[in-house]
Formats: C-alpha cells, sequence, structure tokens
C-alpha cells in the first residue's frame, strides 16, 4: 500500500455583525436559506438544502419534484461554536456514501464580542474525494487558496452602505 | 478584453466558463452539445475549452471524428479549484444572510 499524498484543506474566514449564537443558527438551521442553489447535485433543481441539527443528523439536498441527494453527514454538533460534517460530493459530482471518501469540513464561530463573530471553516481531506492513484499530477498544479481569501476578505471588509 | 493571469480560480471566475465546466463535470461533451446549451457560439466554446485545457481543467480524446471534452481526470486541480470558487460564493452569501437578520434592540438585556 502506497502512501496517499495529501492536498492541503481549503480554508476561509468571514466576520460577521452578528452574535455567535445567531451566527451559528444562520450557518445551520438556515443553510438552505443562504447556500446558493445553484450548487447542487440532484438531477432536479434545488429547492433548498437542509442541514439536520444533531450529531449524526443528514446533510441533503431536495429537488423542487421532493426528490433527496444526500451530500454529508453531521460528525460534530457544538452550537454555538463549532459544527463538523462530511462532504461526501466527489469529482463525478456523485455522493459517495463510503466513508473512507468523506472529506470534511469543520466551522468555527468565535465571538470577538457580543456583536461580532468570526467564522473559519476548513475543507480537509480533499484527497479522500479522489483516486489516490490519480492525484500524481494534480499536487503541484496551480492553486487558488489565496483567491479565496482575498474575496473573503474583500466581502468581509465591505463596509455596508449607508 | 480580460487576459491577465488566468490560473486556478481566475479560470472559474468567468461566468461562462464556469457553465462550461459545470456542464462537463455532468458528462463530457462535444463542442456542439455545449453550445447547445449556451448563450453562445460553437467559436466562442472553442475559445473557452482553450482556455480551461490551458489552465489544466479540462482535457479532450478523439473519437471518432468527433473531439469529446471533459474534466481533467487527475481530478485534483479541476475539484480544488471548484470547490474554492464553490466555498468563496458561500461564505459570501452566508455572511450577507447572517448579517441581515435583524435583531431588535428591545430585546437586548438592560
Amino acid at each position: 500500500m502506497t502512501s496517499t499524498p495529501t492536498i492541503p484543506p481549503l480554508t476561509g474566514t468571514i466576520t460577521v455583525d452578528a452574535p455567535a449564537e445567531q451566527v451559528f443558527g444562520t450557518f445551520t438551521d438556515g443553510f438552505g436559506s443562504w447556500w446558493p442553489a445553484e450548487y447542487h447535485i440532484g438531477q432536479t433543481d434545488m429547492a433548498t438544502a437542509i442541514l439536520e441539527p444533531r450529531q449524526g443528523g443528514r446533510w441533503y439536498e431536495q429537488g423542487t419534484d421532493g426528490s433527496e441527494c444526500d451530500w454529508g453527514r453531521v460528525l460534530a454538533w457544538e452550537p454555538p461554536h463549532r459544527l463538523v460534517v462530511t462532504w461526501q460530493i466527489n469529482g463525478q459530482w456523485q455522493y459517495d456514501p463510503d466513508p473512507a471518501h468523506a472529506s470534511e469540513i469543520e466551522v468555527r464561530f468565535s465571538a470577538d464580542g457580543p456583536e461580532q463573530t468570526t467564522v473559519t471553516l476548513e475543507h480537509r481531506h480533499l484527497e479522500r474525494l479522489v483516486d489516490g492513484q490519480a492525484l500524481r499530477d494534480g499536487i503541484t498544479g496551480g492553486g487558488g487558496w489565496t483567491s479565496l481569501l482575498e474575496l473573503l476578505a474583500k466581502a468581509a471588509t465591505n463596509p455596508p452602505a449607508s | 478584453m480580460d487576459t491577465n493571469g488566468v490560473d486556478g480560480l481566475g479560470l472559474l471566475g468567468d461566468p461562462t466558463r464556469r457553465a462550461i465546466f459545470e456542464l462537463l463535470a455532468r458528462r463530457p461533451s462535444t463542442v456542439g452539445e455545449l453550445a447547445q446549451h449556451l448563450p453562445i457560439t460553437r467559436s466562442a466554446v472553442s475559445q473557452h475549452l482553450r482556455v480551461l485545457k490551458d489552465g489544466g481543467l479540462v482535457v479532450s480524446r478523439a473519437e471518432g471524428t468527433r473531439r469529446i471534452y471533459r474534466l481533467n481526470p487527475d481530478g485534483v486541480t479541476a475539484l480544488r479549484a471548484y470547490l474554492d470558487r464553490v466555498w468563496a460564493e458561500a461564505l459570501t452569501a452566508f455572511g450577507k444572510a447572517a448579517q441581515s437578520i435583524p435583531t431588535d434592540p428591545e430585546q437586548e438585556d438592560p
């Protein structure tokens, strides 16, 4: 068995002017209200996406025809500080039920003050989503890590109008 | 026209290229098949495909007289670049949603 190369995790940070409880609630209970609807894997258009509020809960999309497609599972449920979910959507845009092929997303919510929360997201174990032997060439490919942070910084520092 | 440094995220920053990328993620296609789904000419599709190929996100192979395009099967560059884009947009949308819920000042504890 050869060792599988690892892909550096994706990370992102955003600061929100709201208390941690509210921010955690928006991220989880309100997941379907903000997740961009174009990012989905079902055959039909996505009506909403649901993150079940408990450890072991499902994370899935619901199509406009009522059909459901799994995305992953809730691994850690620690409101309002921390959330870990699996992302089991592979390169063919399909759900892969094999836990060995599950990447992980950890989201941390830290209160900077009563009305400000910093959200830190890490999407890790990306190498589990693709075949190990297929990784050789990709690792050294051009990266977009810094671009993500730049975008987030721009969004986070963008002063609200008025 | 935007010609400066296209790499990784930059490649998918263009909405048409992203649309092509997403169509190819769902199934390998020819230029003609892609053009049917997009409001642009086959020639424009070809130009975008060339950029995506040069950036390592897309590969092609000849099949008889047809040329089939698909995402780079090494998976990593394409998947990583795509997820990068997904999270950038998702977190931006999330930030707006989390902030837009009005907090009622009267609920504040004294």
